[in-house]
Formats: structure tokens, sequence, C-alpha cells
């Protein structure tokens, strides 16, 4: 029974890095109709810069918490301005292969500067340890993470779905041209929109940070399941890219437990029978 | 009177095919023009040039004194340019008072959305509804609606009457009618001309992207014929 709950706590924290992680991939997608496949590389870039931050800087913990989102966040503002916005209008395929590249690069750096294994990074003092609840143990750190985590995607959702700057979004990922031409600056909306969408994949990065290792590769290994996340759960829908995060999460939590062997491929499995059976994902609204 | 807008040998592509080839004409501020023509003329092209909204345009566009043909769409909207697009555009996904108060201020000029309301009464029932619930005609009246809060001063209108009953009809025309009242200038692209006639100051009719006839109000009679046969009616 502990081994199953621990299993599913631990489902629960991949869950919500999914979650974060693809809520930022599908609002770039459905404003910029880019995909970014650079956001692992930029997750692994915000565990990285909240450790360098900590062994060259000394800054802990709770500032990289903030600050390595915004360093994340500016280096994405750069990203769209530089880059990305010289190929809108053409085939997404074109954003595809520029991201791709830019995590080639970003990977191949860190490699080179830190190289290929893995960095720990310590848990802040004040969530160490945990707690015997009463058919687990639960750390304190992991309870954080998953609280946290789900919040800042609530929150998201809820500005996104709820309020004015949200309508902007939303009316945005319709129909950028049309909201251009009732007087929104829809070219600034795209920069910020990207660097938000980035500074989220930070932060899951730097939650990420204590548990896993801080590698170069740690964003490549993550990805590829969140892409799988964004496909099963549909682009287009705020809350169901967290939905679809969390369930799957919890999902692998639980295939880990039952059938380890399987843990690593039942999210892809998911992935071809949702395809087959609804092509525009669980949430998603055929285009 | 002062000059509104003035289009001079307007060009203007979509990717490589060139849809006007000069067109010219001027609006002072306060009158009403239409833009008249057969399916394809360009009208609709016309409307989004001076919005900034083809993929490449030349000559000129002066509104209110001011060039605007190398600026952004946003830009010369904020010059108080309101657009009232041929597929009506409203957003979908957003609650029918989300997509009157999506649209930014641009002046203090604009309606109030109390004095909107009372010019559009379904719309305020209707308020709660998802864009893509309302009728084609609750969709124009909104569509007519967001522009008038920005405090826009020039109106394109395209084809507001298009595939609508004619009482919808007849209420637009008491809408397009106050509205000149209140001081707008208009510019609007319409096929029903029976509901443009009486409502514009002068009529110009494109054909093949070039304006090829003017028709002041006071020359209707005069010229009717003329004009039935270039609009083929
Ligand atoms: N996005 C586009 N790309 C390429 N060509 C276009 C585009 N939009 C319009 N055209 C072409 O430009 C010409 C003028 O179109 P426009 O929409 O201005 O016509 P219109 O006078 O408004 O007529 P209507 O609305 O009745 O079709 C047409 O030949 C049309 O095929
Ligand atoms: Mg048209």
């Amino acid at each position: 029974m502990k081994a199953l709950f621990g299993q599913l706590l631990l489902g629960l924290i991949n869950g919500s890095f999914y979650a974060l992680l693809s809520l930022g991939l599908s609002i770039i997608f459905g404003l910029l109709n880019v995909i970014n496949f650079a956001h692992g590389a930029l997750y692994m870039l915000g565990a990285f810069a909240a450790y360098v931050g900590l062994v060259q800087l000394g800054i802990g913990y709770w500032p990289a918490l903030v600050l390595s989102p915004l360093v994340v966040g500016v280096l994405g503002l750069l990203i769209e301005v530089l880059l990305l916005r010289r190929l809108y209008g053409l085939d997404p395929l074109y954003g595809l292969l520029l991201t791709f590249g830019l995590t080639l690069v970003l990977e191949g750096a860190f490699q080179q500067l830190f190289g290929v294994s893995g960095n720990p990074y310590p848990m802040p003092a004040q969530l160490s340890g945990g707690a015997d609840v009463r058919f687990m143990f639960l750390p304190w750190y992991r309870g954080w993470a998953v609280v946290v985590s789900l919040l800042v995607c609530f929150a998201s959702w809820w500005v996104i779905e709820r309020t004015r700057l949200g309508s902007y979004l939303r009316a945005g990922t319709e129909n950028p041209r049309l909201l251009q031409a009732f007087g929104v600056n829809v070219p600034l909306m795209f920069t910020l929109t990207y660097a938000y969408g980035v500074a989220l994949a930070a932060f899951a990065g730097v939650m990420a940070a204590p548990i896993y290792q801080v590698s170069p590769s740690m964003g490549s290994n993550l990805i590829m399941v969140v892409f799988a996340v964004v496909v099963i759960g549909g682009m287009g829908s705020i809350a169901g890219s967290i939905i679809t995060g969390v369930g799957l999460g919890l999902v692998e939590g639980m295939t880990k437990y039952f059938y380890p062997e399987f843990a690593s491929t039942v999210v892809f499995i998911i992935m071809a029978i949702v395809l087959l059976v609804r092509p525009a994902g669980l949430f998603g609204r055929e285009r | 009177m002062t000059e509104m807008l003035r289009v001079s040998d307007l060009h203007s592509f979509y990717g490589e095919s060139h849809i006007l080839h000069g067109v010219d004409f001027v609006v002072e501020r306060g009158e009403l023009v239409t833009l008249l023509g057969r399916n394809g003329a360009g009208r609709t092209t016309t409307l989004k040039s001076i919005l900034g909204l083809v993929d490449r345009r030349s000559g000129s566009i002066v509104l209110n004194g001011r060039e605007v043909i190398d600026l952004a769409p946003h830009r010369i909207a904020r010059l108080g340019v309101g657009w009232c697009p041929e597929e009506r555009g409203i957003f979908a996904s957003l609650s029918a008072e989300e997509n009157l108060l999506l649209l930014p201020e641009f002046s203090s000029e604009g309606m109030s959305v109390e004095e909107i309301y009372r010019m559009f009464p379904n719309l305020y029932e209707r308020r709660k509804s998802p864009g893509m619930r309302l009728s084609g005609g609750e969709q124009q009246m909104l569509a007519m609606a967001r522009i008038l809060r920005t405090g826009a001063r020039l109106l394109l209108l395209d084809e507001i009457t298009e595939g609508l009953a004619p009482v919808i009809v007849q209420a637009l025309g008491r809408v397009v009618r106050k509205l000149k009242e209140l001081g707008y200038t208009i510019v609007m692209v319409e096929q029903n001309f029976r509901f443009a006639a009486p409502l514009a100051d002068r009529h110009h009719v494109l054909e093949n992207g070039r304006i090829v006839q003017t028709v002041g109000k006071d020359e209707l009679q005069a010229k009717q014929g003329l004009l039935h046969q270039y609009l083929g009616v």
C-alpha cells in the first residue's frame, strides 16, 4: 500500500510538471501557431539558472523560484523578437525546426559547460523532512511542489478564462489579425505570451531541481511525454491541458506500481488510442 | 468641412495577386459614402487596405491629415478607425459582452456601454451568451456596437445587411442614420442599393480594382441607368 501511494505521489508531481509545461505549449501554439520544441530545453535552463545561481552567486531556492523564470522569460522575449517573429505566416514546421535547433544548441552548450551527469540541488531547509500520514510518508517538498504547481496552473486558467486580459488571449487565439485591426498590439501580445509560456517551463524546472538532478538532458526526457500529453489533451483547451497533464502523471505512477515495464510507454499507448478514436484530442476542438 | 480620409493611387496585393489598381477617393468628416460594385470588384479589399490588412499596398492613405500607409494595423485602428468586417468577426469563444468590451478605447469620445445597450436592446438581453450562440442579426448588431465604444470616428462597414431579415435591415438603417446624425464618418460597402441610396452622400462604383464612377446623391436620378448597368441589377 505504501509503495502504491508513493508512486501515486510521484505521478502527481510529474503530472503537475506536465501540466505546467503543456499549459505553456498550448497557449503558445494557440496564439503564435508555433510548436515550441525548445520548451524542454527552457525547462532545463530554468533548473540550471537556479543551480548556477546557488553555486556561483549564492542565490537560494526561494529567490530562484522567482528569478529563474524571469531570466528565462527574458530569454524568451529575445527568442521571439529576434528569431520566431521572422517565421510567422510560414508553415508551422519552420517554427518547429527552429526551436528544435535551439534545443540542440542549448543542450549542447550545457553539456560542454557542465558535463552530462546530473548535479544535485539541495532541498530548501524549510521543506526538508516530511510526515507520516495515514498510509504513506509524505515528504514536505513533494507536497509543496504539487500544490504550488497546481496553484500556478489554476491561476493561469483563471486569468485566461475569466479576466479581460485573458479575453485578449482567447480572441487572439481565434483570429490575431482581426484583433489587431481592432487596435490591440498583437505583436506585443505574441512576445509576452511566448515569454510567459517559457517562464512557466522554467518555473517547473526550478520546482523539479531538488527532486531530480539538474542535468542538460532533463528537458528532453520530459518533453517527449509532454508532447504526448498535449496530443492527448488536444490543443486549444487550457483546462484540458492541465487536467490531462495531472491525469497522465497519475496513470504513469499507477503503471509503475502495477506493471513497471510499461511505465515509460503507457502515455504513448494512450496517445495512439486517443489519436485513433478522437484525433482532435480529449478536450480539443476540431479546427 | 475637413477631410477625414483621402485615398490616393492605392494599389493592393494578396501574395502575387494585384487586386487594387489605383483607387482614389476622399471622404469629408461627417459624410457617408458607399463603395458599390459586383462581386470581386475589390470593395472589401479597399476597406482592408485602409487598415493595413492586405499583404502589400502602395499609394497614399491619409487619415485626419496623417499618412498611414506604412503603419501597422493596430496603430491605424487607434487613430480612430472602426471596422465591421464582412464575416462580422464575432469571437466565438467570448461572450457577447466580452466581445463588446474587448476593443480598446482610443479616445473618450466613444459611447458608454449603457448608451450602446440603449441603442441595441437585444444585445443587453444576450450579453452573457457565447459569441457562437448569437443569431446572424445579433452578431451584426454586436459587430456594429463594439466599434462604437472605442471612440472611433471613421467607421468602415462591410455589407452589414447581407443575409439579414427585412426587420433587422430596417433596424440597421435606423442605427446608421443615427450614427450619421451623431457626426460619424462612414464608408459603407453595400450590395443592397435600396438600403444604401437614402443614407449616402455619394456612391463610388468599383470595377476590377478601380473606381469607375462616382455619383453624388443629387445625381442619383440622372445616373440611375448608368448605375444599374455597372451593378448589373
Ligand atoms: N485573401 C485573398 N487572397 C487572394 N485573393 C483574394 C483574397 N481576398 C480576396 N481576393 C481576391 O480579390 C478580389 C477582390 O475581392 P474583394 O473581397 O475585395 O471583393 P468584393 O468587392 O468585396 O466582393 P465580394 O465581397 O462580393 O466578394 C477578388 O478577385 C478575390 O478573389
Ligand atoms: Mg466583400
